[in-house]
């Protein structure tokens, strides 16, 4: 018997009309929203919490929902975008549904552990190898169809929907199809609607009750759309021509005129050059700068800079240090030297950690100058004459008994707001609010603890209202012809949108560039001002004939290298300055700013004692090249990234040991072993000559990349080629092949010679990142200088500079393992003070852990203080002896945590609280 | 598992000469090789190519509103039933059960081939239930209990009895 039940007539109240309900922050939203407003469907839209529950069957929430008109509901993401397509009479094909079936089943999977692993994990980094197999099934299938768009030479539903999902994602493996999909003004805006414009961090509160993705299932990337055939192996296909182009160009050998430029200082912008003028953001003198400071601005710029000379691009790359401000004057009063003395003294520890970094700057400076003061001024004067000057009055705080006007970082009082007792001058902690100092009750001056008094004061304001047409005039120019990373352009279009106000540029300070006006004789620059000026000083001090530089944009093209937080006093106040003087000043021509580097999984704070700073870097044995490497190789370009010493463990055995190291050391020795150390005869077959393409292409990505300052993404591209090279070699066994006969003891000859030959021109690609690497491999190449400048020419050259016959020297192994041991005691070292609360207290000195245990905070006890500075000093000289004597891990680990109780005791002892503190990590 | 199901929905459409499929990747997602074009990949694509093959478009949904219904639950079928664990079993019949409430099929009152792949990926599910449970998801029951006797869907898959005749079960006792 069968039973049918006959549909209940009950069809829910929809009027007919659609409804779309949307969750701001949901990644499928954005895929909804974007067909939505690309088809133009008539259609409501409603935003609702990630919670509510819009689809009445369904338990667990499922936003976009979409409520037909008959009162159906359709929940999947890409049913919603297909019925908006279809309504608007764009039936989606069958390599369409192949498409958003792929997305669906393939895709989402690893998106979702990726979009995970990125905004709740910080691992932001791992992203891109996560998705890579299927970033490249979409690549090859753009590029094998060769049309514009995923189907056709239409934009269609798959378009969107891939679009939509890959955009909190996607690296530049799929820019010109991406670009062209974000193009659209109603992609744009779907995705400034739903991400709010804060990219990951924005997705955080939707992720966060997402079910926890399971690796197993999304590990396997396999491509789908791709014939089975090739579905295997992601290999590239290398077609007849492109072998012969590279045979081509290989056999032409150097090039004997492109003799890398030597550098004769000072470098002036030459007629029919690429003249480039590079910054990176001035570090602030009394911070030590830590491994985000590094690779967000000197780093990031030095690999930019010797890349570029190896282009033959005529460089000058100046940075130097920010040393005017409260802060300066604040640690001069903390260490009982004057300001200039403390900003000598930091000022050479900034200098030797780059050194020690190889950050070859032309120029390394300090804004404490002459020339700052002189091109200040006359900045000043320029805009005070025409009138881009405001006067106001300002009330301030004013501390009678330290005798100066209190930053807002040095009141403390109970927050107006929420009644918080520890509110800052500038923000509450507790409740996020944004307080004006004056409005604090109960303020107190954080050094002395007396009641400041208000006081006004007059000051000077840039009228950045007034400058704003001309300068939205000059950014569309900017960011249209020039790179500006994404998050430059965004911050920027951002600051534009809240509409600009005039900022005060004066202080009552004494620690700074003083304002030539006598009105204002006892002020100085706000440092915001002041510093960014410090670029002009600092050129003015490389070079007398600085203006060649500075106030020619026709001839010059300037580059900034920066960390996010940076971006506006570098493409907003700053050209202000500069557009109000009407001096015909460079202004940037691209902005390259970067995201945060996270320490494991948290913050780098200098008062934790949590990370690796500058100075210590040196200290952990670990070569500065391969520091350089990691750093590059997780730089947080496009999103935030995480350094994680176990991370930095496997790269280096697992990159550079067993890949780049291991590929360019086996071409030398087998130079060495089998031909008494000169190259062999090359005889180039069909397998040879693909290789040379793949590697030709490879090469040409990596200049396509660095081109635009990708730098991360360019240094994937030198690691594929090893893995050729690697691949090559195994294939081929030369080792065997020498043994044999005389046709098979010539083919190992032209596997060897062909490898050494990829060395070479690794040597030339590593040369941005690892400098020291990089001329080790050519010294034991004994490779001609002229490879350097021959390679890296137009599109990228590989071409044979190694001939046969000639002679290497000898070979030696360019890496060191790193062993998960060592990496877990620096680790440890690193990871903060709380760790090492409960290890022995040392003998040195009495009843320690109890003098730590009772001493209240800020009650500084200076004798203590005095013994323990000597007991720290004693203790860091042990460790350095037990390591140098490379004694037993165990005995070191321990005297290790004995040192670190004892700083912290001394730390407890100055008055310093012990206690993890947030850090404020914004320098201006 | 996928290859079979197509297999059986061909024999369902009628299609003369049965395809050759191959399968790619770890999942064995599967490929259907085709005279006229490149080869097709995936099931819910393959199925509806296989349904226009056919010339029974009615089965892909009635208007726009109906095919992306039934685009939405052959998608449902390939996402969340074929690689569901054991903790998502219990949602999937119940969110099924309470859609299911006022619907003869899953696209409403007409047939689609939504019904027909449901119907293959939702049998392991109703296999395992206990008949205390196959109650408590009455509709989802009803449903499948309809389509498994659908004149020519079952085919590779064994009928499953759902239904305890209420009269005669013992609630007097």
């Amino acid at each position: 018997m069968k039973v049918i039940f006959l549909p209940v007539a009950t069809h829910r109240v929809s009027n007919g009309q659609m409804k779309l309900f949307l969750s701001e922050g949901n990644p499928h939203c954005l895929k909804a929203l974007a067909a939505l407003q690309v088809t133009g469907v008539q259609c409501g839209v409603h935003y609702v919490n990630h919670e509510e529950r819009v689809v009445p069957f369904l338990s667990r929430p499922a936003v976009p929902a979409l409520l037909l008109p008959s009162g159906l509901h359709l929940f999947s993401p890409n049913a919603i975008c297909r019925y908006f397509f279809e309504v608007n009479g764009q039936e989606s094909s069958e390599l369409c549904n192949q498409w958003l079936e792929w997305e669906a089943t393939d895709l989402q999977p690893a998106l979702l552990q990726g979009l995970y692993l990125a905004v709740l994990q910080g691992k932001g980094s791992e992203v891109s190898n996560l998705l890579q197999g299927h970033l490249n099934v979409l690549e090859q299938s753009l590029s094998k169809g060769g049309t514009p768009y995923i189907t056709g030479d239409a934009v269609s539903v798959a378009d969107v929907v891939l679009w939509a999902a890959l955009y909190p994602v996607l690296s530049d493996s799929l820019k010109s199809w991406f670009d062209r999909v974000a193009a659209m003004h109603s992609c744009q805006s779907a995705a400034q609607k739903v991400l709010q414009g804060k990219g990951l961090q924005g997705m955080k509160s939707y992720m966060q009750r997402q079910p926890v993705p399971q690796s197993s299932q999304s590990r396997d990337a396999q491509p789908c759309n791709s014939n089975p055939a090739e579905g295997e192996e992601s290999e590239r296909f290398v077609s007849e021509e492109e072998m012969e182009a590279a045979t081509l160009t290989w056999s032409q050998g150097l090039s004997a005129d492109s003799q890398p430029l030597e550098r004769k200082h000072p470098i002036l912008p030459q007629e029919g050059k690429r003249n480039i003028l590079m910054t990176s953001a001035l570090p602030y003198v009394n911070n030590v700068p830590h491994l985000g400071n590094i690779i967000g601005c000197v780093l990031s710029a030095d690999v930019f800079s010797r890349y570029g000379r190896l282009r033959g691009w005529n460089m000058l790359f100046v940075c130097g240090t920010d040393e005017y401000g409260t802060a300066t004057e604040n640690k001069a009063r903390e260490e009982g030297l004057t300001p200039q003395q403390i900003c000598d003294k930091y000022h050479a520890v900034h200098s030797s950690i780059y050194k020690w970094f190889q950050i070859d700057f032309d120029f390394f400076g300090r804004t404490t100058t002459e020339k700052q003061t002189e091109i200040a001024q006359d900045i000043f004067w320029r805009l005070h004459k025409r009138g881009f000057l405001l006067e106001d009055t300002v009330e301030q705080l004013r501390c009678e008994n330290c005798q100066r006007f209190l930053a807002d970082r040095f009141v403390e009082g109970v927050c107006p707001h929420c009644r918080y007792p520890e509110a800052r001058g500038d923000q509450c902690d507790k409740c996020g609010r944004l307080i004006n100092a004056v409005d604090l009750r109960e303020p107190q001056c954080k050094v002395c603890r007396q009641t400041p008094v208000i006081r006004s004061s007059k000051h000077l304001f840039l009228d950045l209202p007034k400058l704003e047409t001309q300068l939205e005039q000059w950014l569309e120019k900017s960011t249209s012809s020039g790179d500006w990373t994404a998050n430059a352009k965004q911050i920027t279009r951002s600051w534009l949108r809240d509409g600009l106000k005039p900022r005060c540029i004066t202080r009552d300070l004494k620690w700074g560039t003083p304002v030539p006006h006598p009105d204002f004789k006892e002020k100085v620059f706000y440092v915001w001002f002041d510093a960014p000026i410090g670029y002009l000083s600092i050129t003015a001090n490389y070079t007398d004939q600085w203006d060649k530089w500075w106030k020619n944009p026709h001839q010059v093209e300037l580059y900034h290298f920066m960390a996010k937080d940076n971006v506006p006093f570098h493409s907003v106040v700053f050209p202000c300055s500069l557009l109000g003087t009407q001096d015909n000043y460079t202004l940037v021509n691209h902005l390259i700013a970067t995201e945060y580097l996270n320490y494991e999984d948290t913050k780098f704070s200098k008062s934790r004692g949590v990370g690796v700073f500058g100075d210590m870097a040196k200290d952990t044995g670990i070569p500065s090249d391969v520091w350089r490497f990691y750093l590059l190789y997780v730089r947080p370009e496009g999103q935030d990234s995480a350094f994680s010493w176990a991370d930095m463990a496997l790269k280096n055995n697992s990159e550079l040991l067993n890949n780049l190291g291991n590929f360019i050391n086996r071409a030398g020795m087998f130079v060495t072993k089998f031909f008494e150390g000169c190259v062999p005869v090359m005889e180039l077959q069909q397998e040879d000559k693909r290789l040379l393409a793949l590697v030709g292409w490879e090469l040409q990505q990596y200049i396509q990349l660095m081109d635009k300052v990708k730098i991360r993404d360019a240094l994937k591209h030198i690691l594929n080629i090893s893995r050729h090279g690697n691949q090559y070699i195994q294939v081929n066994e030369p080792w065997k092949k020498i043994k044999e006969g005389d046709a098979e003891r010539r083919r190992a000859g032209t596997v060897t010679g062909v490898s050494v030959n990829i060395a070479c021109l690794l040597s030339v690609m590593m040369l941005p990142y690892m400098p020291e690497v990089s001329q080790t491999i050519r010294d034991q190449l004994n490779a001609p200088q002229s490879c350097i400048g021959t390679m890296l020419q137009g599109s990228g050259a590989f071409v044979c500079s190694l001939n046969a016959g000639h002679r290497i020297g000898a070979v030696s192994p360019l890496f060191q393992k790193l062993e998960a041991d060592q990496i877990e005691a620096l680790k440890k070292r690193f990871g903060g003070q709380q760790k090492t609360a409960g290890s022995q207290p040392a003998a040195a000195v009495p009843e320690p852990t109890a003098a730590a245990e009772v001493a209240p905070l800020n009650a500084a006890d200076p004798e203590k203080a005095k013994q323990l500075t000597q007991a720290v000093a004693d203790q860091g000289d042990k460790v350095r002896a037990l390591k140098a004597q490379k004694a037993d891990k165990a005995v070191i680990t321990a005297e290790v945590a004995k040192l670190l109780d004892l700083k912290k005791q001394l730390a407890l002892a100055e008055g310093k609280s012990p206690e993890p503190a947030p850090q404020k990590g914004k320098k201006k | 598992m996928a290859l079979r199901e197509l297999a059986s929905l061909e024999k369902y459409l009628g299609l003369k000469k049965p395809n050759k499929y191959s399968t790619q990747g770890d999942k064995k997602v599967p490929v259907l090789q085709n005279n006229n074009g490149p080869p097709l990949v995936g099931q819910v694509t393959i199925a509806c190519h296989l349904v226009k093959e056919a010339k029974r478009a009615e089965l892909l949904g009635d208007g726009a509103e109906g095919r992306a219904v039934v685009q939405q639950w052959l998608e449902y079928k390939v996402t969340k039933l074929d690689c569901c664990c054991k903790e998502d079993i219990k949602t999937i019949l119940k969110d099924l059960n309470l859609y299911l409430q006022d619907k003869v099929y899953l696209a409403g009152n007409q047939f689609t081939v939504a019904d027909t792949l449901m119907y293959y990926g939702i049998h392991p599910l109703i296999v395992d239930l206990a008949i205390q449970e196959k109650e408590q998801y009455v509709n989802v029951t009803r449903w499948f209990d309809h389509i498994q006797h659908y004149p020519g869907v079952r085919h590779h898959l064994p009928p499953v009895v759902v239904l305890r005749n209420r009269i005669y079960t013992g609630r007097l006792h």
